[in-house]
C-alpha cells in the first residue's frame, strides 16, 4: 500500500531524511516513534506530498508521490491526515468540515455527504454536535471530528502525525479508542506517536527514527521484546518508564 | 456665526444627494474591485514564484509611493491617450480608484492570508483541495474575517479619499457641495454641510468598525 524507497530530505544543506525505506501493506498498522527531531513527522508529511523530498521513492497504492505528473490533489483525496493541532476549518461547522471537500473535491452531492458526514459522526461518537464551531469543542472532541473528516473521504489508507499529542492526558483515551476500532476494521494506518500502549496493543510493526535514519523496522513483538539497536533501547527504557 | 444663511441647503439638496451618490458609488467600487485584486496581488506575492512576486510587489510599492491625487491626475491624462478617446472625469476616477486601492487593500490581505495558520494550508492540501481550492475554502474566509476591522477602516479612509476627484471635475460630494455653494453664492455654508456628511458616514462606520472588532475579538 505504502513503500518507502530510499527516501533522503534536505532543508537547505541540512539533511533531516536519511535514505528511509519502509513499507506498510494493505491492512497493516504501522507505528512510527523516536525522539523529537528523528524525522518522523517529515516522512509521514513525505508520504502523501506535503512535504517534498530531494531523493528516493514513494509509492502510495503503487502511486509515485514524488513524480511531478502525479495528480497530487486526487492522490490526497484519498489519503486521510490526521495533525496534531487537529486542524479544522475554524470558520465552519463539524458538519461542513465532514461534508465541504466531499463535495467540492470528490464531487458528491450535498445530501450523499451529509448523511456519511452524520453517519461518521455517529461513529465517533459526536452526533449532537454536528452545528457546532470546533472552538466549542474539547481537544479530544476535535481530534475525533479531524478523523471522521478524513474517513469522510473513503480513504484506502490513513496517516496519524501525533495525533494525541496536544491532548490533555484524560482525552488522549477517547482517541485511541477510535483509532483502535479503526484498526480493528482492517483499515491500513501509518501512525506517527508517542503512545506505546497503542503500538503494544494495535500496531502490526514499529518503525524506530532517530536522526533522520530508520534504525529499527521490526514487528511489535520483536520492537518491545528485542530491540536490536542500542539506541531504541535506551529510547524504550526511558518512554516506558513513566 | 450670524453671517451663515443655512436656506440655501434646501434647494441644493437634489444636487448634493447625486454627488453624495458618486462618491458611495465610487466607494463601493473601489472597494469590491480593491479588494478582489488586492487578493490576487497579495497571493501573488506570497506564491514563491519570483516573476509573479516581484511583479506583485512591484506595483504595490509603486502605488504606495505616489501621492493618490498625483496617481488621480495622471491616469486622467493618460488613460485617454492609451485607448485613444477620453473617457470622462467619473469612469477616470473609478478606473484610478479601484487600481489604488488594490495595493492597499493587498498589505491586508497579505497579512490576512499570513494570519491564517500553515497547518490550515495542510488540512486542505491533504483533503485533496488544489491551491485555489484551499485559498477560496479554507485560507481566504478566515484571512477576510481576521482582518475585517482593518479592512473597513481602509474603506473609510478610501470614502474621504474620493473628494480628491474634484480636482478632474468628477461630480462627487465635494464637488456638488462646491457647486451649489456657487451658485448660491453661499460657499461657507455648503462647505460646512459637506463637512457634516462626511462626519455623520464616517464616523457612523468607524463605530460600526469597533462593534465588529469587539465581536471578533470574542469569537477568537
Amino acid at each position: 500500500m505504502i513503500e518507502i524507497q530510499g527516501v533522503s530530505k534536505w532543508y537547505g544543506s541540512q539533511q533531516v531524511l536519511i535514505d528511509c525505506s519502509s513499507k506498510v501493506e494493505k491492512g497493516e498498522v504501522v507505528v512510527v516513534c523516536g525522539p523529537s527531531g528523528s524525522g518522523k513527522s517529515t516522512l509521514i508529511k513525505c508520504v502523501n506530498g506535503l512535504e517534498p523530498f530531494q531523493k528516493g521513492n514513494i509509492l502510495v497504492n503503487g502511486i509515485p508521490v514524488g513524480d511531478p505528473k502525479t495528480d497530487l490533489p486526487k492522490l490526497r483525496s484519498h489519503v486521510g491526515m490526521v495533525f496534531q493541532h487537529f486542524e479544522l476549518f475554524p470558520h465552519k461547522t463539524v458538519i461542513e468540515n465532514l461534508t465541504v471537500a466531499q463535495v467540492k473535491v470528490l464531487g458528491r452531492s450535498a445530501i450523499e455527504a451529509l448523511q456519511k458526514g452524520h453517519a461518521l459522526l455517529e461513529r465517533v461518537e459526536l452526533k449532537d454536535f454536528s452545528h457546532k464551531h470546533p472552538g466549542e469543542l474539547s481537544g479530544g472532541q476535535q481530534q475525533r471530528v479531524a478523523i471522521a473528516r478524513a474517513l469522510a473521504m473513503d480513504p484506502f489508507c490513513m496517516l496519524f502525525d501525533e495525533p494525541t499529542s496536544a491532548l490533555d492526558p484524560e482525552m488522549i483515551g477517547e482517541v485511541l479508542a477510535v483509532m483502535q476500532d479503526l484498526a480493528r476494521d482492517g483499515m491500513t494506518m501509518m501512525v506517527v506517536t508517542h503512545e506505546m500502549g497503542f503500538a503494544k496493543n494495535v500496531a502490526h510493526r514499529v518503525i524506530f527514527m532517530d536522526q533522520g535514519r530508520i534504525v529499527e523496522d521490526a514487528t511489535k513483538e520483536e520492537f518491545f521484546g528485542t530491540p536490536r539497536s542500542e539506541r531504541a533501547q535506551t529510547f524504550l527504557s526511558k518512554i516506558l518508564s513513566h | 456665526m450670524g453671517a451663515f444663511d443655512f436656506s440655501v441647503l434646501r434647494p441644493s439638496l437634489t444636487f448634493v444627494w447625486t454627488g453624495l451618490q458618486f462618491s458611495a458609488f465610487l466607494t463601493l467600487i473601489a472597494m469590491s474591485g480593491g479588494i478582489v485584486i488586492g487578493t490576487l496581488l497579495a497571493m501573488a506575492r506570497l506564491s514563491g514564484g519570483a516573476f509573479l512576486s516581484r511583479a506583485a510587489s512591484a506595483y504595490v510599492n509603486l502605488m504606495r509611493s505616489i501621492p493618490l491625487l498625483m496617481v488621480i491626475l495622471w491616469f486622467f491624462l493618460v488613460i485617454p491617450i492609451l485607448i485613444g478617446k477620453p473617457i470622462g472625469a467619473e469612469r477616470s476616477a473609478i478606473i484610478t480608484f479601484t487600481a489604488f486601492e488594490a495595493a492597499y487593500y493587498s498589505e491586508i490581505m497579505r497579512a490576512g492570508i499570513q494570519s491564517v495558520a500553515k497547518g490550515q494550508v495542510m488540512a486542505g492540501y491533504a483533503l485533496g483541495m488544489t491551491y485555489w481550492q484551499t485559498m477560496g475554502i479554507v485560507v481566504l474566509p478566515q484571512a477576510f474575517r481576521n482582518m475585517l476591522p482593518i479592512l473597513l477602516t481602509q474603506t473609510i479612509i478610501l470614502f474621504q479619499d474620493t473628494s480628491l476627484v474634484y480636482a478632474i471635475g468628477a461630480k462627487d460630494l465635494l464637488k456638488a457641495t462646491e457647486i451649489a455653494g456657487k451658485n448660491y453664492n453661499r460657499p461657507m455654508e455648503m462647505y460646512v454641510f459637506a463637512a457634516i456628511i462626511y462626519f455623520a458616514i464616517c464616523f457612523t462606520l468607524s463605530t460600526l468598525v469597533k462593534r465588529i472588532q469587539k465581536k471578533i475579538a470574542v469569537v477568537r
